[in-house]
This record gives C-alpha cells, structure tokens and sequence, in this order.
C-alpha cells in the first residue's frame, strides 16, 4: 500500500480550509431543512457556497480533481483514480 | 444519485499502529447502533415519510455515510501497519483468519451486521422516535469509545462524530414537532 507523507503542506492546509467551509454548508442544510424560513441562513448558505467552489476550483487545479463524475476537471492521463485516497492521507 | 469527494468530512489522524483500539471502534462501523446501520435507515425510511420531513432524512443519511468512512480511515490506520502477531495480541485472530487486515461490517464482539438492526415502519412517528434513539444510542457509544481510548488524536475525531450525533438527534426531534403540528392543524377547521 502505497505512503503518502510527501505530501506538501500546502495540501493539508487547503483541505482543511474546504473541509471547515463544507461544515458550515452541511450544518446549515441541515438546520435550513427544518427551519427553511431563516433568511439570515440562507444568505449565509449562499456565500459560503461560493466560498466553497472557490476552494474547490482552487483544489482542482492545485491537487486534481475533487469530484469524479464531471464535477472537476480531469488530466491525462486520468488523475482522478490517483492516489491519495482520503484515508491514506 | 451521489457524488463523492475525494476529502474525509473531518480529518482522521492516529498516532500508531493499535489494533486494540480498532476491535472496539468497529462497534460503530457494523454494530447495531453504528454509521452503517443509520446511513441505510434514514436512506431507506425517506421514501414513505411525509415531503416536510424527506429532506432531513435525505440529508442526514448522505452524512452518515460520511461517518462510516471517518470510522473506516480510524480502523484501516490503526491495523494497516500491525502484525499478525499484534492482530492476535488484540484479540483480531478471528477476524484475522477470515478478512486478514480487511474491513468487514460486524461488530466489535465480530457480530456480523444485520437488517434486523433497523426498521422502517411507514409510520412517520414511529420512525422518527426510532431514529432520534438511533442518535442517542450512537452518541452514547462514541462516549464509551472516547473514554476508552488513549490517542489524543483518536478522540479528536471520536468527538466530532459524537457532537453530531446530537445534531441530528435535535434535526429529527424538530421533525416530530413539523409533523405533530400539522397534524393539529389539520383538526381545526
């Protein structure tokens, strides 16, 4: 099984800047679904979902494709099967 | 329909190879009251609950498959480097001899997981009363495994999933009160 401790910092520092805005996005789905009435959430979900393709597009570029299936671009030859996995990081 | 994101939900770090540890975090992985358990529940429960109550289900059950690969990436971290003789030492031999170093749905006791640990009644009461015990149940046995378990880093990741547990116990409980108060509504006319 392959190791993956070279990866470089800056990855790990994006990965939790995504991964701190998507707890926002899903914390807030998950309140707006039984308060969908809440107009500050709303607007709050709204801007950190821009937040979040920034990020992601930010993640794309930088460390391959986030999401498979034509949500992220992909290279050649196909990065998205490349490791890492998230549980081998 | 889904799409996956190559990112855990929460970062999984652990600090060295323990099977030990990995025998009983199991627990939540093919146990009773484990992601596995709730990620099909509410998933399979969504089609026949009321349109004001699909959402939390839908969504809740997405997340939890996002748990069940947190507990995954604990469990494969904490074994991947072991021996078989440390696999033994922490009392893996039978899931040694049948999975080598592999993850399997069962529990920590190496019950294997089971539909019966679920239900979906086509009652939307019942089923919700159901799962907010589902979360409790849930949080209550991230406890136990938090207090078991001597990783700083380990436990890091134990408590977040505790503390959702609790948010989704809160999400199903408001989902109650949406039901209950249409229902009223419905009465007076």
């Amino acid at each position: 099984m392959s190791e993956h401790n070279k990866l470089p910092e800056s990855y790990y520092r994006l990965l939790h800047e995504l991964q701190a805005v998507d707890f926002v996005l899903v914390e807030l789905a998950l309140y707006l679904n039984t308060h969908p009435d809440d107009l500050a959430a709303v607007e709050q979900h709204n801007a950190f979902a821009v937040k979040k393709q920034q990020l992601k597009a930010q993640f794309d570029a930088e460390f391959g494709p986030l999401q498979q299936f034509g949500n992220s671009p992909v290279g050649v030859p196909y990065t998205w099967k490349e490791a890492p996995w998230p549980w081998q990081v | 329909m889904w799409i996956y994101e190559k990112k855990l939900q929460y970062p999984v770090r652990v600090s060295k190879c323990d099977p030990r540890l990995a025998k009983f975090l199991i627990e939540q992985y093919g146990g009773a009251d484990g992601e596995l358990a709730a990620a099909l529940r509410y998933l399979n429960q969504r089609y026949t609950v009321p349109d004001k109550v699909i959402g939390v289900l839908n969504d809740i059950g997405t997340e939890e498959f996002a748990h069940l690969e947190m507990i995954a990436t604990m469990v494969y971290k904490l074994t991947k480097d072991a021996t078989p003789h440390q696999m033994k030492e922490a009392g893996l031999v039978g899931h040694y001899a049948d999975h080598d170093k592999a993850l399997f749905y069962h529990n920590a006791a190496g019950v294997p997981w089971t539909a019966t640990y679920i239900q979906a009644k086509g009652d939307p009461i019942a089923d919700l009363y159901e799962d907010i015990a589902a979360e409790e149940k849930a949080r209550a046995t991230y406890q136990w495994l938090i207090d078991m378990t001597d990783d700083p880093d380990l436990r890091d990741g134990l408590k977040f999933l505790r503390e959702r547990e609790i948010i989704h116990s809160l999400r199903f409980r408001e989902c109650v009160e949406i039901l209950k108060e249409e229902q009223d509504r419905k009465k007076v006319f």
